[in-house]
């Protein structure tokens, strides 16, 4: 593995660095040069005053120099750890053609309100060119509550779309041909029945689910970790996951069960590292959950997908993506003995980072998406969410949704990045920041194991306390103006109003949903729906028999999402996290 | 009588409803903690009740509300309307999170004393805690 070394040190390694490395070996005339800049680099004067207090470090705190050069990456051995692109270990890149053979594609998450109100929001968004649907689900949604549930008082429809039964999400897509789309769900507590109320509303289309393409989130290990929308305690949940794994295995071969995210954990506050670490080492405990179960890892390995955050920070964020395909590539081949090369492949979505837009000035958000986004493009992403700049004052509007979709059009037809493969591989500095964030996670790693795995660490409140402190230092680099934020701590209008429109839900959405989930219950057959939620009960409290089936048949019988939460609670409640900070 | 000025200022801080999103609330929570404060994280999901129950149980001179899922019209009201109701509309009540500014305005108007959103300095939000709340233990003596 690849060490950032001393160039005192660097001399015992340049015979293989000739061999497989970076270049050539560093001539005399280069060894002077670099001194005398090194020396002139000392006597330099650099700047000071606001913003200079991390010159020397990432957003992250991983520490930088100001120059690097082919010292930084004398062991780098061109076969072991770059390969070539859709070659083992995938450094460069998962497919030989890249964004040549297929563009990422271009998906906006978007939710709000009721169904309909989305599905004329899909239309909007297709119209324009967007590539594949991606679902938001509001908070009683993504919890299990019906939105007539007390609990669900002022949260329906609020931060995306209501979905209390089959019948919604058959709304949700009207007139969209679920064989032809693809579609994402952010959606890991109830993910197993959203599932199967998408397999549903296609068999109404006439779809069978062998047709169905997309990607279901399913990741719970990453709510307890940072978004905390949890319903059962880890164990049970596992469960519920491998069964969804052989699901899809068996019957939706287009469909990704899950899609481990760091997306949640780098907006709850860690670093680029910790968003890597932790979401790699969540991915391994699915597959190891898996191997555990009796599957074939290459069975279900090959469906597994990866969702990344992209921040601020340009480089890091690039070299957090090639890290993360290398990662994964070495341990599923050589830890989980992995055999089909989709097994070592790590797709993933990135969106960019919401927690680094600002309410001060949200135009200027526009400027921060266009940078991120180029760094997921750089880093090699699948597909792509462009954050709206009003996200952080509201849920977006059309108009900002659609400057968003435009930012990718812009970089994808225009910018030219995409004409060349991994265009920094190779560069000095990128590669040893690569190398030097792999080495980072396997720290961590290591500490995880010391604690007899994921679950284990969760339960421990390590990842949780780990990314609090994280937070809470990057927000004391701000106000001590280490760090710089454009319009929050420099630059500001203190007098600002903000002229963007924002867009609001109307209570009348929750009477509405409410008054509609009420409606379904007193109109189906009753008998039905306890006789499913009944078979859906036996199956939880047996120890192996498949969920996924029982729980189509109650969806199909139009049990509504929170009856069928309710059924799995009774039987393997609910979690509660010790709250700390 | 002990004299009540003297122990350090107490904040509740809170999360409730179905909104997971807790790092403003933490962030907030160890920097109050940090200036000296005694600070309870009531952790996730609260209920007013809960919170306002806390806050009483607690003898706390604030309640700090953090809501980024877009309840903040429901619960923010419910809260105040609780405090009311227990008697305790004297806890300094403050909140933040994604909230639009004319729903801040109207909030302030139904008795939230202040809400900060997204890039608030910690500076002025615990300058903010701590003369209102020592405010409201100079009325109360």
């Amino acid at each position: 593995m690849a060490k950032t070394i001393d160039r005192a040190a660097s001399g015992a390694a340049t015979a293989q660095q000739t061999a497989s490395g970076l270049g050539a070996k560093p001539t005399p005339e280069y060894e002077a040069a670099h001194e005398r800049w090194a020396g002139e680099y000392g006597r330099a004067k650099l700047r000071s005053g606001a913003g200079s207090g991390a010159m020397d470090r990432t957003i992250s705190d991983l520490p930088t120099k100001p120059l690097y050069g082919p010292e930084d990456v004398a062991d780098l051995d061109l076969s072991r750890d770059l390969g070539l692109p859709g070659q083992y270990p995938y450094t460069r890149g998962i497919h030989p053609s890249m964004h040549q053979g297929r563009l990422w594609t271009m998906r906006q998450f978007a939710g709000f309100g009721t169904a309909k109100q989305t599905n004329e929001r899909y239309h909007f968004l297709l119209s324009q060119g967007q590539m594949g649907l991606s679902v938001a689900f509001d908070m009683p949604t993504l919890l299990g509550y019906d939105s007539d549930h007390p609990r669900a008082l002022g949260e329906v429809g609020k931060c995306g779309v209501a979905i209390d039964s089959v019948r919604d999400m058959q709304v949700l897509f009207d007139g969209i041909d679920l064989g032809a789309i693809t579609t994402s769900m952010t959606i890991n507590g109830p993910a197993a029945i959203m599932l199967a109320m998408y397999v549903a509303a296609a068999e109404v289309q006439g779809v069978p689910a062998e047709r169905l393409g997309g990607t279901i989130q399913t990741d719970i290990l990453k709510e307890y970790i940072a978004q905390k929308e949890w319903i059962f305690p880890p164990r049970p949940h596992m469960r519920v996951i491998v069964d969804m794994m052989r699901f899809t295995r068996d019957r939706m071969p287009k469909f990704n069960p899950i899609s481990v995210s760091g997306y949640h954990i780098r907006e709850a506050g860690s670093t680029a590292v910790q968003e890597l670490a932790f979401t790699l080492a969540d991915g391994f405990a699915y597959v190891e959950a898996g191997i555990e179960s009796g599957m074939d890892v290459d069975s279900f390995a090959p469906r597994i997908s990866f969702f990344f955050n992209s921040h601020i920070d340009f480089f890091e964020e690039i070299c957090k993506f090639r890290a993360a395909r290398r990662i994964w590539a070495r341990r599923m081949r050589e830890k989980y003995g992995a055999k089909d090369q989709r097994s070592w492949t790590l797709r993933f979505h990135t969106q960019t980072a919401g927690c680094s837009a600002t309410a001060q000035q949200p135009e200027n958000n526009i400027v921060r998406v266009a940078f991120e986004a180029m760094a997921a493009a750089l880093g090699g992403t699948q597909s792509l969410h462009t954050n709206s700049m009003d996200e952080v004052l509201a849920l977006p509007t059309e108009k900002s949704v659609e400057i968003a979709l435009r930012t990718q059009q812009v970089l994808a037809y225009e910018t030219n990045v995409t004409n060349v493969i991994d265009p920094l591989g190779g560069s000095y500095f990128v590669e040893a920041l690569t190398a030097q964030m792999e080495r980072a996670a396997e720290e961590y790693f290591a500490r995880i194991d010391e604690f007899g795995g994921v679950i284990p660490a969760i339960e421990a409140g390590f990842f949780q306390r780990e990314i609090a402190d994280a937070s809470y230092q990057y927000q004391r680099s701000l106000e001590s103006k280490e760090r710089v934020i454009v319009g929050v701590n420099a630059f500001e209008k203190p007098d600002e109003r903000p002229e963007i429109d924002l867009l609001k839900i109307d209570r009348a959405v929750e009477l509405e949903q409410a008054e509609r989930v009420r409606a379904l219950r007193a109109a189906r057959d009753a008998a039905r729906v306890e006789e499913t939620l009944a078979a859906l009960r036996r199956a939880c409290e047996s120890k192996s028999a498949p969920l996924i089936e029982p729980i189509l048949d109650a969806v199909r019988a139009l049990a509504s999402e929170g009856e069928i939460v309710e059924t799995m609670v009774d039987v393997y409640g609910r979690y509660t996290e010790m709250p700390a900070f | 009588m002990p004299d009540q000025t003297k122990r350090p200022i107490r904040i509740v801080v809170a999360k409730a409803g179905l909104d997971g999103h807790d790092r403003g609330a933490k962030v907030i929570a160890r920097a109050l903690r940090d200036a000296g404060m005694e600070v309870i994280y009531t952790g996730l999901f609260q209920t007013p009740e809960q919170i306002v129950e806390t806050a009483i149980q607690e003898d706390a001179d604030g309640i700090g509300l953090s809501i980024l899922s877009g309840a903040h019209m429901t619960l923010f009201p419910l809260v105040v309307e609780q405090l009311k109701e227990r008697g305790a509309d004297d806890i300094v009540f403050f909140g933040g999170g994604t909230i639009p500014a004319d729903d801040a305005a109207e909030l302030k108007r139904l008795g939230v004393r202040a809400i900060f959103t997204p890039g608030a300095p910690l500076a002025e939000i615990i300058e903010f805690v701590k003369s209102e709340c020592l405010k409201r233990r100079e009325v109360l003596r």
